[in-house]
């Protein structure tokens, strides 16, 4: 665990964020099985990302997120019950319940939108860099994406052009060794230190450990910072592992060894040994935030049950706007 | 009234609604101080400067994802792509982002944004710098699609395409960039969904798109002196459509034609003739045609494209084979 000494509130907050997460995450589990349709796809494993990514970020700065998009929209401040709403194709959901999980947004809190295609993120967060220096404001972008999205042509092309025009985005690579079904270095070369790829768009970059929150916090920061005071993007390569499988329900053919070595790791465990070890928090203090926690997701998945279902018509509304 | 190019009247478009709205923003390849492919930009890049006239690299993708992230974060963008056949690179940006970014997330967030592209051949530029794709278009829920002819509509377009909350296709015509018209020297502009009636007539209504409406009109006026009497319908949008202009001219010339130089196979042509017929079946005293490219990849040399093409001598047969 890093040694960077940050102060007890801000830890705190980082710990209750990433039980959120999980938390939600867990529920979205059970729930999904019988109660919801479509597709799922949790975040459980890899909340030291979003918390530490998010906690560096103001209500009006920017996230584009993905298909493992709940994590990043519990971090920058969403609502739980419009969340769990729209997984439960409510009327009273993000999305009016028409899109479900793999599509929430929340733009009164710059939640620009979670994304179906892989890697379609890349240069919509590049663009709202380029109107944040249009506009001349000091907002910043914080762009989350795969591993798998590296491969695609999209990064290529939003990552060089924010590096030309010195655009306030953060690049965000939860990098969980996995595409699906594909380990990653079986179709990249270089893909554990995509650091180095950085460098070759001219922006910096680092290698982070993803499952170490303060890591990501304070590596956040600085490029956050940079960003800020007008000095252009930056990549963050955080390993991480997800828990689960790839999507609710779907096969796992990952090795057993690795997942177990990576469970060992796991960033929510991490962060209570180093509380507890620093007398930041107590055992008592963690079961009653787990149980308050548990009570909001509960609350939510309550709202989403008894919210109304969308008329057949809701399907013909917003395609134009007046 | 003055006399603009087609080129300037885009121009001007741009120019006066930039002049209006600071958040508006001009992207693409070439469009700065080089002044645009097609000399289209011109001297924007004097006037706007760096931000708001920006030269892109050569990223597809990245151009129409970066006009869509702006445009949800308080700007407009303006994205040109020069050959409307490089549109198929960012078309996963355009058809499952930006068509459906208002959809998708339950009305939180409209696309002001518009893509100006130039298709078209008789220009021997061969297979990959001719096509005519606007069908593509209309096909995907949440985009307007816009089509106009002359300097006067593609200026009055463009400024409410511009204007417009919603993400509009603005399909140029490389071959009629250099046309000149006549065009107020007030402000106007031209609402989306209205068609106009280039020529009226009694015996026949062609329908016709973009650069087809002028070889159109030539035949009307060549006919003219031989006692047939054309009449020349210009949607010049596509997305909204107005059908009802379209039923009018059929139900007073009773009958059709639709003239597009996009292949014939999935052209425009056959969703317009299926309205005809559901709506307008009554008033049709003949089968209604259609006119369109043939099903080929478009060859350069002339002897090769022209053949391809619709040509003038094709709608004249085809209006005389209908009488
Ligand atoms: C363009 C595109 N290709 C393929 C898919 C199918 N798909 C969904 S998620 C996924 C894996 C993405 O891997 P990564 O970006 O590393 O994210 P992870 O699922 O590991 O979090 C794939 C291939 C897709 N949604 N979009
Ligand atoms: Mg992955």
């Amino acid at each position: 665990m890093n040694n960077i000494k940050l102060n007890k509130e801000l830890i705190l907050s980082l710990y209750e964020t990433m039980l959120k997460i999980r938390l939600f995450e867990k529920t979205q589990e059970r729930v999904f099985k019988t109660e919801q349709e479509g597709f799922t796809h949790v975040y459980t494993g890899e909340e030291a990302i979003a918390a530490g990514v998010c906690a560096n970020l103001n209500k009006d700065d920017y996230i584009t997120s993905t298909h493992r998009g709940h994590g990043h929209m519990i971090a920058k401040g969403g609502n739980m019950k419009k969340m769990m709403a729209e997984l439960y194709g409510r009327l009273t959901g993000y999305c009016k319940g028409k899109s479900g999980s793999l599509h929430i947004a929340d733009f009164s809190i710059g939640v620009l939108g979670a994304n179906g295609i892989v890697g379609a993120g890349i240069p919509i967060a590049t663009g709202a860099g380029y109107s944040i220096k249009l506009r001349g404001t000091s907002q910043v972008v914080a762009c989350f994406f795969g591993d798998g999205a590296v491969t695609q042509g999209t990064f290529h092309e939003g990552v060089n052009m924010a590096a030309a025009w010195n655009l306030p985005v953060i690049y965000v690579i939860e990098n969980n060794l996995y595409m699906v079904g594909t380990k990653t270095e079986r179709v990249c070369k270089v893909c554990k230190n995509y650091a180095v790829k950085a460098q070759g768009y001219g922006m910096p970059g680092e290698d982070i450990d993803g499952n170490d929150v303060i890591e990501v916090y304070t590596a956040t920061k600085k490029a956050v910072e940079r960003a800020r005071s007008g000095k252009g993007p930056a990549l963050l390569n955080c390993m991480t592992y997800r828990h689960s499988t790839h999507f609710v329900g779907d096969l796992d053919v990952r090795d057993k060894q690795e997942i177990e070595y990576w469970k060992a790791r796991d960033p929510i465990k991490r962060i209570e040994e180093k509380m507890l070890k620093e007398k930041i928090i107590t055992e008592d203090k963690i079961k009653s935030c787990r149980d308050k926690i548990q009570g909001m997701v509960d609350e939510a998945v309550e709202f989403a049950r008894k919210s109304p279902v969308p008329k057949p018509e809701v399907a013909l509304e917003d395609v134009f706007v007046e | 009234m003055k006399t603009l190019t087609y080129r300037e009247a885009v121009r001007e478009a741009m120019r006066e609604e930039m002049r209006k709205n600071e958040y508006i923003f001009l992207m693409g390849q070439d469009v700065g101080p080089y002044g645009g492919e097609h000399r289209v930009s011109g001297d924007l890049h004097s006037e706007f400067g760096e931000w708001r006239v920006k030269d892109a690299p050569i990223s597809e993708q990245g151009i129409i994802g970066c006009a869509l992230g702006a445009s949800i974060t308080g700007c407009r963008a303006i994205a040109e792509i020069p050959f409307m056949d490089f549109i198929m690179l960012p078309m996963d940006q355009i058809c499952n982002q930006i068509a459906k970014y208002l959809y998708t997330f339950g009305g939180q967030a409209s696309v002001p944004l518009v893509i100006r592209t130039a298709m078209g051949g008789y220009i021997r530029a061969a297979e990959q710098h001719s096509q005519c794709l606007e069908a593509w278009f209309i096909h995907i829920p949440g985009l307007k699609v816009v089509i106009p002819s002359t300097p006067y509509d593609v200026k009055g377009l463009l400024k409410t395409a511009i204007r417009d909350n919603n993400p509009v296709i603005f399909v140029e015509h490389k071959y009629l960039y250099g046309m000149k018209g006549e065009i107020p020297e007030e402000e106007y502009t031209i609402p989306l969904g209205v068609a106009d009636i280039k020529k009226e007539g009694n015996d026949v209504s062609v329908i016709a798109t973009s650069y087809m409406v002028h070889k159109a009109l030539n035949v009307a006026n060549k006919l003219e002196k031989e006692g047939i009497s054309v009449e020349v319908v210009d949607p010049r949008t596509l997305v909204p459509l107005d059908k009802e202009t379209i039923l009018k001219s059929v139900e007073k010339t009773s009958r059709a034609i639709i003239v597009h130089e996009a292949p014939l196979r999935g052209g425009i042509g056959g969703e317009i003739a299926a309205i005809i017929a559901d709506e307008g079946f009554e008033y049709l005293d003949a089968p209604i045609k259609r006119i369109g490219a043939k099903d080929a990849p478009i060859p350069f040399p002339s002897v090769l494209e022209d053949f391809i093409l619709p040509s003038e001598v094709g709608i004249e047969k085809t209006i005389k084979e209908l009488l």
